[in-house]
């Protein structure tokens, strides 16, 4: 069973739809037992870096998901849930990531004609093929939005990177912790294979 | 590579998606997840709903087939055609959609557009702007209620300020262009993406592969949208990538 935390994030339910859609059987909650005794977690996330970790602090699902990552469960961050995993956002100064992960979350420059926030399909390249990128083609499309990008300390962990005026770090993954900051969910069939793949993880 | 966007418009009425030959005459086609699910495979970027007689009793109808297509496409989808507040919108997004398209609401009630940027995020408040040429051609004009009542206010104005007021994306429909097939309104295209920073999706008039490839290269728009070409089967998406594609416009295929 697979838990997708809930903390008023906004992408939920379509997170919740695509797993269902490949036979899962989901649960979205922020009770720490329930998240604990999954076999795999997703933190989900669309908004403000700032409010979503003192939304996470006010349910101490801070400490839930510190504990996640501690026991290697395999777990997926996506989008906002990428950026939370890591030490904190120009978006948001002066507040502390979850810091399970070294780098930063930057705001991607405006300048050079591109569009901030960067909205739409952009192709991946693959430095480190993944498990979450399993049986894909070279350089397929996946669905972004956002405005702030990961740069990764470590770029070992550093799965994919997409191309907006700077290079940004698209995904990462460090044992069974797997992060992204585009969108599997509408992704199309591309997302739905990222999905399974991580589904696979979880299934070991 | 950041690609452009190819979107087909579905009108939706009582829950199910219509041809309009004219406005009087809807004709069903199909369950609105259903073709979703049929231009997902072609390879549509993104889906535009238009609700377009969406009012307070259907509500729920609205609902259910939003809930419908989310269940069974996973690709960003918009919904418009009567949502008036904040509240229409968490309902919707809620359901699954990704954005919503607002016009008339937008117009009365600008605040609308502020607050839902502030709650949801900019990226999911598309403003839709119905424009025509004004008579002494200095500009174009604002329309309300699907392009009945005009408001006599510049839209390209209109298009900036509701920028300022956090709309994450402009959907542009020429009333002149559209049903015509000659074209998309380059001009007036153009006059609003030089005058925004945000995304322009150009609507009103295709009709050839060429018209797509203009608004996209020659007016800055980001998407095109098309309804009838697409139904009828006059083009196929896949077939407009390929065109973009084969003219140096990054487009997924």
């Amino acid at each position: 069973m697979i838990a997708i935390i809930d903390y008023d994030a906004g992408n939920i339910r379509s997170v919740e739809k695509a797993l269902a859609f490949l036979g899962e059987n989901p649960v979205v909650t922020r009770d720490a037992a329930e998240i604990l005794g999954a076999d795999g977690v997703i933190l989900p996330g669309v908004g403000a870096f700032g409010d979503a970790m003192q939304k996470l602090q006010a349910y101490g699902l801070d400490e839930t998901v510190r504990t996640c990552v501690d026991r290697n469960m395999p777990f997926l961050g996506i989008c906002l849930g990428l950026q939370l995993l890591f030490e904190g956002s120009e978006e948001s100064p002066g507040v502390e990531g979850l810091h399970v992960l070294d780098g930063r979350i930057v705001k991607i420059p405006s300048e050079g004609g591109l569009k901030v926030p960067h909205i739409g399909w952009n192709s991946l390249q693959f430095p480190n093929r993944g498990r979450l990128f399993e049986n894909l083609n070279e350089n397929p499309y996946v669905y972004f939005v956002h405005s702030f990008y990961l740069q990764a300390a470590d770029e070992s962990i550093v799965t994919a990177t997409a191309d907006y005026g700077v290079q940004i770090h698209a995904s990462v993954e460090k044992g069974n912790l797997f992060a992204c900051q585009f969108h599997p969910e509408k992704s199309s069939d591309v997302g739905m294979q990222i999905l399974m793949n991580f589904i696979k993880a979880v299934r070991g | 590579m950041y690609t452009k966007r190819v979107i087909p418009c579905l009108d939706v009425k009582d829950g199910r998606v219509v041809k309009c030959v004219n406005f009087l005459n809807p004709r069903d086609a199909g369950e609105p997840a259903e073709v979703a699910a049929a231009y997902d495979r072609e390879g549509a970027d993104e889906l535009v709903f238009l609700d377009i007689n969406a009012s307070a009793d259907s509500r729920a109808t609205q609902l259910e087939w939003v809930r419908r297509v989310a269940g069974k496409v996973f690709i960003p989808f918009t919904v418009g055609g009567g949502i008036r507040t904040v509240d229409d919108f968490k309902a919707i997004l809620r359901e699954g959609a990704d954005k919503i398209a607002v016009n008339s609401a937008a117009i009365m009630n600008p605040r609308l557009i502020s607050d839902a940027a502030e709650k949801f995020g900019s990226q999911c408040v598309v403003v839709a702007i119905d424009a025509k040429r004004r008579a002494d051609n200095s500009g174009w004009n604002i329309f309300k209620n699907g392009g009945r009542v005009d408001m006599e206010m510049d839209a390209v104005e209109w298009a900036a300020r509701a920028e300022r007021l956090g709309a994450g994306e402009i959907l542009l429909t020429s009333m002149d262009g559209d049903g015509t097939k000659d074209g998309y309104d380059l001009e007036l295209t153009r006059a609003v993406t030089k005058s925004v920073n945000i995304p322009v999706i150009a609507s009103g008039g295709a009709g050839k592969l060429e018209h797509f490839y203009d608004a996209l290269e020659n007016a800055g728009a980001e998407a095109v949208l098309a309804a009838s070409l697409f139904h009828y089967g006059e083009l196929e998406i896949r077939q407009v990538k390929e065109y973009l594609r084969s003219r140096g416009v990054s487009v997924r295929l």
